[in-house]
């Protein structure tokens, strides 16, 4: 498996590099945003919960 | 007022009322048509006076012109109402609210989109298109502006009152003019090269039937929506 | 019907929750197969060279970015018929992935389109009718935030998508129309490529990871609109973190 070329793609590497790049910092916005989003929610409930128990 | 009047009847007085609305409201019908003219006469600013230029972009340019100029009118559709309370009674009259909805649009159209019709001839003229383009520019406009008034109410119901209300209506109902925008260029580019656009013209004249029969009906939905 | 039980918020986020790390894990092992099929197994185009290995990431953006938009709208005709709150949340959590997967499709579109046609973007039907796509999503999402009453919101919006869904075949199809109008027809498609079974295969293992990833965000962030929408009601109270 020659590396060199592979990441070269024939000349393409920024094309198709580009093209995973692109959706994979898109998708994992939206995944990570989200999820943050919960997690924040998540805390504040537990804070909630434990200064009315 | 418990006037028992029949459907047709209760149709014409709408339509009486907002005509006579409109002419004392002159100016409100002759910005969109200023509109018109002042983009139209912009491209040949913009691109250049040569007169094959401007007749092969003319059939694009007259049409998004009149999508433009149709969209600034919109807004005048049920504000006037929206502000006096009257457009809940309209909803809260016996007649089914689409019947009035349709003479509201109706007499949108005569005020905003038949005007377009009957000036687009000197503005052809002044994009040095051939009578065949003009003819076909007279007519897919006189087709094509109902259904513009028809899908443009459908989004003035449903940006009822909001803030950015006119852009917003842009954003929403352009996208739903593209047909309209590409079938009536093509019919006109058609014909001046010597085809036939009686297929265009079918498609939009389709096309119109359909809204005609939708969009007062969704309209009313939407504006029930937005006052409940 | 065990389906109307889940359709309260109460009984769908414990179900939802039970479910995110089953679809996860699905999801991470559907892209990593596609992913290297995509990548290392399957071979390069006599025509196109590498550059078909981004049609595996740009067709399955495509089809997902119809995908999500035709749930959208069909969530929007079950809330309007039947009146089910659920739905709303579960339209308001999918617009932003679906715009996503539309800006992906058109991104991807542009950057394998280049070395073909050596312009970055093309007026093509295919390109054309995903960017038409593109401002119905932000023309919803407008409407959306632009609406202060929560109620009014959801209804507008349903109107809007349901409109926007009966608009996109004519839309589409007049879209195709006027692109065999204005470009000869020696001009290749975007799709250039026959399928052959090794550019398939990636090709629909991607597309089902894309969706397994549509899953998983949707019932994130429907969990996350759930907690936010219900937070005074007593079984959040009750049931703690």
């Amino acid at each position: 498996m020659n590396w060199a070329e592979f990441f070269n793609m024939g000349g393409h590497a920024f094309n198709i590099w580009g093209s995973y790049l692109l959706a994979f910092v898109i998708l994992g916005l939206n995944v990570w945003l989200p999820l943050r989003k919960y997690r924040a929610q998540q805390r504040k409930l537990r804070q909630q919960h434990e200064t009315t128990s | 007022m418990t006037h028992n009047l029949g459907l047709f009847a209760s149709w014409r007085r709408v339509l009486k009322r907002e005509l006579l609305l409109a002419y004392r409201q002159r100016n409100d019908i002759l910005t969109p048509l200023i509109f018109f003219i002042i983009v139209i006469s912009l491209f040949p600013l913009g691109v250049g006076p040569e007169p094959e230029t401007l007749r092969i972009i003319a059939p694009g340019v007259i049409w998004v012109a009149a999508l433009l100029a149709t969209l600034l009118s919109l807004s005048r559709l049920f504000n006037n109402e929206l502000h006096d309370g009257t457009l809940e009674q309209l909803l809260l009259t016996p007649q089914p609210a689409s019947i009035l909805v349709f003479a509201k649009i109706v007499s949108h159209w005569l005020t905003t989109g038949l005007p377009l019709v009957l000036i687009s001839p000197l503005l052809a003229l002044s994009l040095d298109m051939s009578s065949t383009a003009l003819i076909y520019t007279m007519l897919t406009l006189l087709l094509g502006t109902p259904i513009l008034s028809l899908i443009g109410a459908i989004g003035a119901a449903l940006t009822l009152g909001l803030r950015g209300g006119g852009v917003l209506l842009a954003l929403l109902i352009l996208p739903l003019y593209i047909p309209v925008l590409i079938f009536a260029t093509g019919a006109i580019i058609a014909a001046s090269n010597g085809f036939s656009a009686e297929g265009h013209l079918s498609l939009i004249g389709a096309y119109l039937i359909v809204t005609l029969i939708l969009a007062p009906w969704v309209t009313s939905y939407a504006l029930r929506v937005s006052l409940d | 019907m065990i389906f109307q039980k889940y359709a309260a918020p109460k009984y769908f986020y414990p179900l939802a929750g039970k479910c995110l790390p089953w679809f996860a894990w699905l999801t991470v092992l559907s892209l990593s197969a596609g992913l290297y099929l995509g990548l290392f197994v399957a071979p390069p185009d006599y025509q196109q060279g590498e550059t078909v290995r981004i049609m595996f990431i740009h067709v399955p953006a495509a089809w997902m970015s119809m995908f999500v938009y035709a749930m959208m709208a069909g969530a929007a005709a079950i809330g309007l018929v039947w009146k089910i709150r659920l739905t709303d949340t579960f339209i308001t959590a999918s617009a932003a992935v679906g715009a996503s997967f539309t800006l992906i499709a058109l991104l991807t579109g542009s950057l394998w389109g280049k070395p073909m046609w050596g312009t970055w973007w093309v007026w093509d039907a295919r390109l054309t009718s995903e960017l038409i796509l593109l401002f119905l999503y932000l023309g919803f999402m407008s409407l959306r935030s632009a609406i202060d009453d929560p109620r009014r919101a959801s209804r507008a919006g349903a109107i809007l998508l349901l409109i926007g869904v009966i608009n996109l075949p004519v839309i589409h199809y007049s879209v195709e129309w006027w692109n065999t109008l204005h470009q000869p027809a020696s001009v290749a498609r975007i799709d250039g490529p026959r399928i052959h079974s090794s550019i398939l295969t990636p090709l629909l293992i991607m597309a089902v990871a894309f969706k397994l990833f549509y899953i998983n965000v949707v019932l994130i962030r429907m969990r996350s609109n759930i907690l936010e929408d219900e937070a005074d009601s007593r079984w959040l109270q009750e049931q703690g973190a």
